[in-house]
């Protein structure tokens, strides 16, 4: 008897998915928090952007938002292996005859789905709060979402490989999640900002995301989409990797 | 491949945990293909971490195991395929339906796409689950959990059957509707149940032939009616008190609940 490698990529992917749709509070309940930044931000600060001569904050602002919730979706999606793993669920995956780089990715793949769909939803909803992007360049924007998604879902199932339970997770949304979100350009432009800032952001894949999004979305950038499009293949290419690697070593 | 009268066979196995503490300490045993073999003994005996190290969940310190004449160690994947689990703790996804929960775990161990509705409508009417298919695991009884678990465990028809505790805290009723269950299929599909119980008059109803561990060790193993004999006891619950003393084991918190209560504050499960 062989195993459908393809087969059971799609059903771990397809779980994902089944669990995220049936989590109506969880999807309405995750766009709280960037429509609260649209809002607040958005209008808030725009006569002081458009004052200092940078134009419009909400067109700015949103593809950093929408980088935002994919962001913290895709964490959590990656994280929720330490749900699987205290519920008991891991062991059943463990003990299936697939391999664990199998298993890492079809729930990596799912949860970044996942991710792609919470800033879809959220690209929709900053529409309608104001933000005005070329219709015809939001397909290369999802591009760049999809990018995204995937780089921090695998990140995530990296970090929760190596965690026990959830005791850590704090940990991690303070001294991860927050500083990569709010070091990565998403608020401010970088141009302008001190230079230590900018070189932190070089080291920051959010960056890269939310900067090929204004590329494509409002066409103003600081490298071109390609170069971020490139650097984040590569950045995902190595977080799948290390994820994995670091999967194979999960105990349940 | 040679033929191997025996389903399970178990050669000096040791697991060592953080380099001094011996959870199971040079046992051996064989179980013979088509028969109910009990494993008991009190808690933290090992139990639990010899059926780990025979599904490929643990790595052995040392020692060898066949399993349907494959090694766990160099052949994980064809043992993986060859048994099916039923873990002491819960492992099925509250937030998928019955359904889904055995037709993901047919998706991984690829049961031919063809044969996966027949067989799961098959199994689920098997443990009486089938008019529940649709409803959210997590709106279950414990009881009904564990025959959905049974029935996962049987989908990809292996060879063996592994039950760690299958019927820990069920009542009289449904514990002897799941034993009806396991003897059948014993007797009609010629499956080889390797099980663990706390309830001794299970394993002696049951079981043909019964070993019982305490600190690691095997300190008996033969029919039920010969332990009971040897030990002069007047039934396996006596003889197992006698072989391991009267003092109490406990039995270890998990973090389960815990994190249950923590999980359902933050309106994820
Ligand atoms: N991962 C582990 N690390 C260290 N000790 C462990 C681990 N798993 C089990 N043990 C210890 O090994 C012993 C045997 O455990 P277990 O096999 O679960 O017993 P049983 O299933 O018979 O109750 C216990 O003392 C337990 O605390
Ligand atoms: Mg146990």
């Amino acid at each position: 008897m062989k195993t459908n490698t393809l087969y059971a990529i799609y059903i771990l992917w397809l779980r994902q998915l089944k669990r995220y749709f049936r989590s109506k509070s969880r999807i309405l309940g995750s766009l709280g928090q960037p429509i609260l930044f649209l809002v607040a931000l958005g209008f808030g600060l725009n006569s002081v952007f458009a004052a200092s001569g940078q134009g419009n904050y909400i067109q700015f602002l949103a593809p950093g938002i929408i980088a935002m919730s994919i962001l913290f979706t895709a964490i959590f999606s990656g994280i929720e292996i330490i749900w699987d793993r205290q519920f008991g669920f891991l062991k059943e995956v463990l003990v299936a005859p697939v391999s664990r780089f199998t298993i890492m990715f079809g729930r990596t793949l799912g949860g970044a789905t996942v991710a792609s769909l919470q800033g879809l939803l959220t690209l929709i909803i900053a529409t309608v709060i104001g933000f005005r992007p070329d219709l015809w360049l939001v397909l290369p924007a999802i591009v760049f979402m999809i990018l995204i998604a995937l780089v921090f879902t695998a990140l995530g199932t990296a970090i929760a490989s190596t965690l026990e339970d959830m005791q850590g997770f704090q940990l991690i949304m303070n001294f991860v999640v927050m500083p990569v979100f709010f070091l990565s350009g998403s608020l401010f432009p970088l141009n302008t900002a001190p230079a230590v800032l900018q070189w932190i952001a070089i080291f920051n894949p959010l960056f890269y995301g939310v900067d090929g999004m204004r590329a494509v979305l409002i066409g103003a950038s600081h490298f071109s989409a390609w170069t971020d499009a490139t650097v984040l293949v590569c950045i995902s290419a190595v977080f799948l990797g290390i994820g994995s690697w670091l999967f194979s070593k999960i105990r349940a | 491949m040679p033929e191997n009268k025996s389903s399970i066979s178990v050669k000096n196995l040791s697991k060592t945990y953080d380099h001094t503490f011996k959870a199971v300490d040079d046992i051996s045993f064989e179980v013979p293909a088509g028969s109910i073999f009990a494993f008991l003994g009190p808690n933290g005996a090992g139990k639990t971490t010899t059926i780990k190290m025979l599904t490929t969940l643990v790595h052995p310190t040392s020692g060898s195991i066949t399993i349907d004449g494959m090694d766990p160690t160099r052949d994980p994947h064809g043992v993986r395929q060859s048994f099916g689990i039923v873990f002491q703790d819960p492992s099925l996804d509250d937030e998928l339906t019955a359904y889904e929960n055995m037709f993901f775990h047919a998706g991984l161990y690829g049961v031919p796409r063809g044969e996966t509705a027949a067989k799961i409508k098959d199994l689920l009417e098997f443990v009486e689950l089938w008019d529940r298919k649709d409803n959210l695991v997590k709106t279950f009884s414990g009881g009904m959990k564990r025959r959905l678990e049974i029935a996962r465990g049987l989908l990809h028809t292996p060879a063996v059957l592994f039950l760690d505790e299958p019927t820990t805290g069920l009542d009289p009723q449904t514990r002897n509707y799941i034993w009806t269950y396991i003897k059948k299929l014993n007797e009609e599909r010629g499956l080889t149940v390797f099980f663990t119980t706390h309830y001794m008059e299970e394993a002696e109803r049951s079981a043909k032939h019964v070993a019982i561990i305490d600190h690691g060790k095997i300190i008996a193993s033969d029919t039920p009616a010969n332990i009971i004999k040897s030990a002069s006891a007047a039934n396996l619950e006596d003889a197992f008190i006698k072989l391991t003393g009267r003092k109490i084991r406990e039995e270890e918190a998990g973090s389960v609940d815990h994190l249950r209560t923590m999980a359902r504050a933050w309106g994820r499960r």
